[in-house]
């Protein structure tokens, strides 16, 4: 090969500094500078980046160790729920989880009254509150993500696409304490007007603010396990003769139907443990009841809205750390769910990880 | 699968052969689609137009750089501003570096199928559905009790310096927080690198760190850049895991030292539209604070998306 022998001369001339002739034009070629030896010699690395490779792999650990001192010391707080015999003069599980004859109720009754003559803290009103915002969040929020990611991955020409999804993303970005804000400020004022409900906040408010914040996160994933279904799952069932709308329906809908359900497992997470938006919209009344027309609290607004004025350690503190244990726990499990039910689609369809 | 196929099987044959019905089917399901997406889209106009047809005639120079005056109904916001600022550039130093060394480790270092590799995802995947108010009592309980405290403890005698809410425990609260944003932009921007820069490298005869630090980590810049910027917009918006752990509604002064409490943004709003006593006189300075805090979380996104973009664009074609 000439043009190795040529490297080879190349290099020779760099190392000896002398002039040599061009094989081509016959023309001499003046000497390349002289280059330092010491740049030629390959250096051994810097004693710091061993070090630097154990500071990295020490910082990997950082996320797992969040996790558990996340569930460490929050579970911590609450711990004297258990132990404590001082708290227990005012609190206990069992206090909490069944029905108390309060002087003054008819029958025994569930009631949070945390700050009142004989603290009450009956946990199924915080509950239902939670369950019901979270329902009504997850009535709009699923069919409304679903659908958009379908339209979008379906139906939209890429032109289009490449529009709407950021833009749907752009609600991803908006702060829940200004969805807050808009369900406190405007929607409540707007379904007063329409449908002249009692309270003004109720749990339709909250759950439909809550709602926008869940669409994104139920549409993206969504509108990715849409995109994972292998095209020749669609080609088959296009040549066997499928209309479109038969083929998403019974070949891409079921296909991607576990990353939906992923999604909406996460939406899920995100509604149950969501603070903002409901301590700003859904009037923070402890009621026990059913209606959706009615104000309710939610174990995330409770912790918010209390935990400002208690004392330290005191059998209120406890009480709302336990709260953000049990909310911690379900939260856990959800997501724990989502990611397992993405990693098997992953799986299945033999998407790289 | 057995499950899938079974109803695809009792389907009888001749309903795919009737052009009629696939028609109308087909019309039936992009409407159907096509109002949700439309819906989806209508919610994002009604909020952002409502904000900005009552915030827009607030906003001003004065607005921006003056304090609130009057109980909140004249003025500004010149401290929450500030406040924000400061927690998430606390946030940055301290989110940034922990989440490119977590994802180098991952993507680079780390064998894929191991016990710790899985362990890291696994905590990455659940810290990011962990509540926002959940962060706020673990910042209560580890940083301002356990580690606050124990500074106090040790070299002030139990004085109360560090063992109280303050701008340091609250960026680190959101550090937390930030974690897998940082993580999973990176790692993103870490697998869009070409695999052949790597062996150019490794088989130029440099080492594996060498490798990582001068080939790798340059191209991955942008991606980076993505994370810290998405990691800044959270930060600048979240209010419930600082609402115990540092900010405060009102302080005469900016926060001077670490140990200070600090105005911040999106509190400042929630607290304008709960806690207000005349609603209607304090309507339009939280309206302006609104399409304040908007306006940053979207400059923030957008610019985030257009480094994306042009980092795909830069490596189309490469690796995977």
């Amino acid at each position: 090969m000439p043009l190795a022998d040529e490297a080879v001369m190349h290099a020779a001339s760099v190392r000896l500094g002398r002039s040599r002739r061009d094989p081509r034009s016959d023309e001499m070629i003046a000497p390349p500078p002289p280059v330092s030896r010491k740049r030629l010699v390959l250096l051994p690395p810097p004693r710091w980046h061993k070090a630097a490779e154990v500071v990295i792999k020490l910082m990997a650990l950082a996320a797992i160790l969040a996790v558990v001192l996340i569930f460490v010391f929050v579970a911590r707080e609450a711990l004297p729920l258990l132990t404590s015999g001082e708290v227990h003069k005012e609190v206990t599980l069992t206090k909490m989880w069944t029905a108390q004859q309060w002087p003054g109720y008819d029958q025994p009754d569930h009631v949070w009254q945390p700050v009142s003559e004989i603290p009450k803290y009956g946990l199924w009103p915080l509950i239902a509150g939670t369950v019901k915002v979270t329902l009504v969040a997850m009535f709009f929020g699923v069919p409304l993500g679903v659908g958009a990611a379908l339209f979008v991955s379906q139906y939209a020409p890429t032109r289009m696409r490449e529009i709407v999804k950021p833009t749907v993303e752009l609600l991803a970005g908006i702060p829940s304490v200004v969805l807050g804000f808009f369900g406190l400020m405007v929607m409540a004022t707007w379904m007063q007007d329409v449908f002249g409900l009692e309270s003004r906040l109720n749990a339709l408010v909250a759950g439909l603010a809550l709602s926008f914040a869940i669409i994104p996160v139920i549409f993206t994933i969504s509108e990715e396990a849409f995109g994972a279904v292998p095209r020749s799952y669609v080609e088959a069932s296009v040549a066997l003769g499928a209309a479109r709308w038969q083929t998403i329906l019974r070949v891409v809908l079921p296909a991607a139907g576990p990353g939906i359900a992923a999604g909406v497992a996460l939406g899920l997470g995100r509604a149950v443990g969501e603070t903002m938006i409901v301590l700003m919209a859904s009037g923070n009344a402890a009621i026990l009841s059913a209606a959706f027309s009615d104000s309710v609290r939610t174990l995330s607004a409770t912790i918010a809205a209390e935990l400002a004025e208690v004392v330290f350690g005191g059998a209120h503190y406890t009480v709302l750390f336990y709260l953000g244990t049990l909310l911690f726990i379900t939260t856990f499990i959800v997501n724990f769910a989502g990611d397992w039910i993405i990693n098997r689609m992953k799986r299945r369809l033999g998407v790289p990880l | 699968m057995t499950a899938n196929a079974a109803p695809a099987q009792g389907a009888p044959p001749s309903r795919f052969a009737r052009a009629g019905r696939n028609k109308v089917g087909d019309i039936a399901l992009t409407v159907a689609s096509g109002a949700a997406i439309l819906m989806v889209l209508l919610i994002l106009a009604v909020i952002l137009g409502d904000v900005v047809l009552h915030g827009a005639p607030r906003l001003s120079l004065k607005f921006f750089f003056t304090a609130p005056q009057q109980g909140m109904t004249e003025g500004g916001i010149f401290p929450a501003l500030i406040g924000t600022l400061a927690m998430v550039l606390l946030m940055t130093v301290a989110v940034v570096p922990v989440g490119v060394a977590t994802a180098i480790y991952l993507r680079e270092y780390a064998p894929p199928a191991s016990l710790l590799t899985r362990g890291v995802r696994i905590a990455v995947a659940n810290l990011a559905g962990v509540p926002s108010i959940v962060f706020g009592l673990f910042g209560l309980g580890f940083f301002v009790q356990f580690v606050g405290g124990g500074l106090d403890r040790v070299f002030h005698a139990g004085a109360r310096v560090w063992g109280q809410p303050a701008l340091l425990w609250a960026s680190l609260t959101m550090a937390v927080l930030t974690l897998p944003v940082v993580i999973v932009a990176t790692e993103e921007a870490l697998r869009a690198v070409p695999r052949e820069l790597r062996e150019a490298s490794l088989a130029l005869g440099a080492t594996k760190f060498q490798t990582v630090l001068y080939v790798v980590l340059p191209q991955a810049v942008p991606g980076i850049l993505t994370g810290t910027i998405l990691a800044v917009s959270r930060g600048a918006g979240e209010v419930a895991p600082i609402l115990f752990t540092g900010v405060a509604y009102f302080l005469p002064n900016l926060p001077r030292s670490l140990h200070d409490q600090f105005m911040h943004l999106g509190n400042h709003i929630y607290v304008l539209s709960t806690q207000s006593p005349d609603v209607d006189a304090t309507r339009p300075l939280l309206y302006g604070t609104v399409l304040a805090l908007l306006l940053l979380t979207f400059v923030l996104n957008l610019s985030a998306v257009v480094v994306r973009a042009k980092m795909r664009r830069r490596f189309a074609g490469g690796a995977q």
